[in-house]
């Protein structure tokens, strides 16, 4: 099933000629709203007037997280603060998160991305949806909600954390659909045959997962658990949500609702954009945003585009499964962390020796962190009580500044690898590839 | 009489207590008594030497995180009841015993007490049970 098909299906000869008018709305929008944009256009001898053609945004400059760090909170918002009626936040490497305003018609695209990627799931109004990723500054909760209202459908807004109280309501409620995370769905599917329930007691047909890569085997996994099709859904909260591409029925690839946030790939060491097919980092420009549009915003996420229409009916551009990042980032529980988070948090403890080592690995379907420090030898004691204290305060800290736990392991002086240069900080054992 | 304890810092790995016996061996160093407190991932050995200071440097070279500990040490009669009567006076006194280890040999047990107040434990004991420091 197709949500918008005139969108969708567009040919693309009209589809880049809409992509250029919109671009170039943007272009005006951002350089008489935003000083940011307008400096850099100036440095580039580039008015709105030059940027007639989608083909014209190449020269156009690149936006990174530095520059949305640099302008925090709201120095890259184009619209009044009046006109903004919701802010959405993801984590920072520095202590800043990054702030993403939305305008009333920001929230309008977003649903229709959101019923967009539902309806090619074959989600309809007779579905029963939980949605099980967060609510709140994360954009995951709200972003799946409305798309699910839009459809039709009835939402259960379950969120994350009961577990148990999840898997009665599935049950009891004949949930249809359920969004969340790939890992948790796995958890749910254990969960499940703990309580001596089977995927026979549930009803659910359709899974729409995102928010941290994930493999065909997994996808395996979890239809045979939970006897369920399960879908990608990707997004990330500066560009707007989830809803910013999609897998439909055919299972390759995610369908890129370029009529909104246009995709390019581009080689991070030389930033040259590179044809369909070659693996790259992905960019996109936010064409129809108000609230903080971004142009030629680095995702940092690796993948390539497909061009070819897909079986389905959809002409709209394909991007691959995220093979990796061009930066040190983890998604860990759906949440990002950089390496850095926990550096500066160590960095701040005279307890503990400036070195580290993070270890990633998923255990029951469940992402784990444990991060390896060193306690400096004045700090040493011989009270086990203090000592886990120690420890405590370490894991709280991390807690606060991540957003998600860490086990705290306490090291033997010198146990953690130094190395001049470049250092090896983390071992992720998860296997994703 | 007080003494001094050395506490080592081990990760929850194999081989590691065998790397402290192992240091200590080399220099000649012979262990009088020692315990093993443990969490879920790392644990503190401690242990009481006769060359305290020699098998300090030796850890500390070897790369062990080891700090010294002033703790109480008494000998009582290896009987049934002799423990019992000491601590009593202790609690009289509300002092707490943070931790404590003992062996055994022939007539005598030797108890090693790392309480809350040093001193005032050592008061108590002086007072009440002079034949034991």
């Amino acid at each position: 099933m197709i949500w918008n098909k005139s969108k969708e299906c567009m040919s693309r000869d009209e589809m880049s000629d809409l992509q250029g008018k919109r671009l170039h709305k943007l272009v005006e929008l951002v350089y008489h709203n935003v000083p940011f944009y307008r400096e850099k256009m100036q440095a580039l001898d580039l008015t709105p007037e030059d940027i007639n053609s989608i083909e014209d945004i190449r020269k156009l400059p690149f936006t990174t997280k530095q520059d949305l760090r640099d302008n925090y909170p709201t120095g890259l918002q184009a619209a009044h603060q009046s006109e903004i009626v919701r802010v959405h936040a993801s984590s920072g490497t520095t202590g800043n998160p990054t702030i993403v305003g939305y305008t009333r018609r920001d929230l309008e695209i977003w649903k229709e991305c959101s019923a967009r990627a539902l309806t090619a799931y074959g989600v309809t109004r007779n579905d029963v949806f939980s949605v099980g990723y967060g609510y709140g500054l994360f954009t995951g909760g709200l972003g799946a909600h409305y798309g699910v209202e839009y459809v039709g459908a009835t939402v259960i807004p379950t969120s994350t954390g009961n577990t148990d109280k999840h898997l009665r309501l599935l049950r009891d409620l004949k949930i249809t659909g359920i969004a969340c995370t790939p890992s948790y769905a796995l958890y749910l599917a254990e969960a499940m045959e703990r309580n001596g329930m089977t995927r026979d007691d549930i009803c659910l047909r359709i899974g729409a997962f995102g928010a941290e890569p994930w493999t065909e085997n997994m996808r395996e996994e979890i239809e045979a658990r939970l006897g369920l099709q399960a879908y990608n859904l990707y997004g990330l909260s500066e560009i707007i949500g989830p809803g910013v591409s999609y897998e439909c029925v055919c299972k390759n690839g995610s369908h890129i609702a370029e009529d909104h946030f246009y995709p390019e790939i581009i080689n991070p060491d030389t930033l040259e954009p590179q044809p369909y097919g070659t693996t790259g980092e992905l960019v996109f420009t936010t064409l129809t945003k108000t609230g903080m549009p971004l142009l030629r915003y680095r995702t940092k996420d690796l993948c390539s585009l497909i061009g070819e229409k897909c079986d389905c009916g959809r002409t709209n551009v394909r991007m691959t499964r995220i093979i990796g990042r061009s930066d040190d980032m983890l998604i860990i529980r759906g949440i990002n962390v950089f390496p850095s988070q926990v550096e500066s948090v160590i960095l701040d403890m005279p307890e503990f020796e400036p070195v580290y080592m993070l270890v990633v690995d998923r255990v029951n379907s469940l992402d784990t962190l444990q991060v390896q420090v060193e306690v400096r030898k004045d700090f040493f004691s011989d009270d086990i009580g203090g000592m886990l204290q120690l420890r405590k305060k370490l894991a709280d800290k991390l807690k606060s500044v991540l957003s998600i736990s860490a086990d705290v392991r306490l090291m033997e002086p010198n146990s953690i690898p130094r190395s001049e240069g470049k250092s090896v900080r983390v071992i992720d054992k998860r296997q994703l590839k | 009489m007080t003494i001094k304890q050395i506490s080592v810092f081990l990760e929850n790995k194999s081989g590691r207590l065998n790397e402290v016996a192992r240091v200590l061996a080399a220099n000649g160093i012979n262990m009088q008594a020692f315990c093993i407190a443990e969490t879920a991932d790392f644990g503190l050995m401690r242990l009481i030497v006769e060359e305290v200071d020699k098998a300090v440097t030796a850890l500390r070279d070897a790369g062990f995180a080891v700090i010294l500990t002033e703790v109480i040490a008494i000998h009582c009669d290896n009987r049934p009841g002799a423990l019992s009567k000491i601590l009593e006076s202790l609690a009289e006194d509300h002092i707490f015993i943070e931790y404590m280890y003992a062996f055994a040999q022939a007539e005598q047990a030797e108890v090693i007490i790392n309480p809350n107040d040093l001193e005032k434990c050592l008061r108590v004991l002086k007072e009440r049970h002079p034949d034991i420091l």
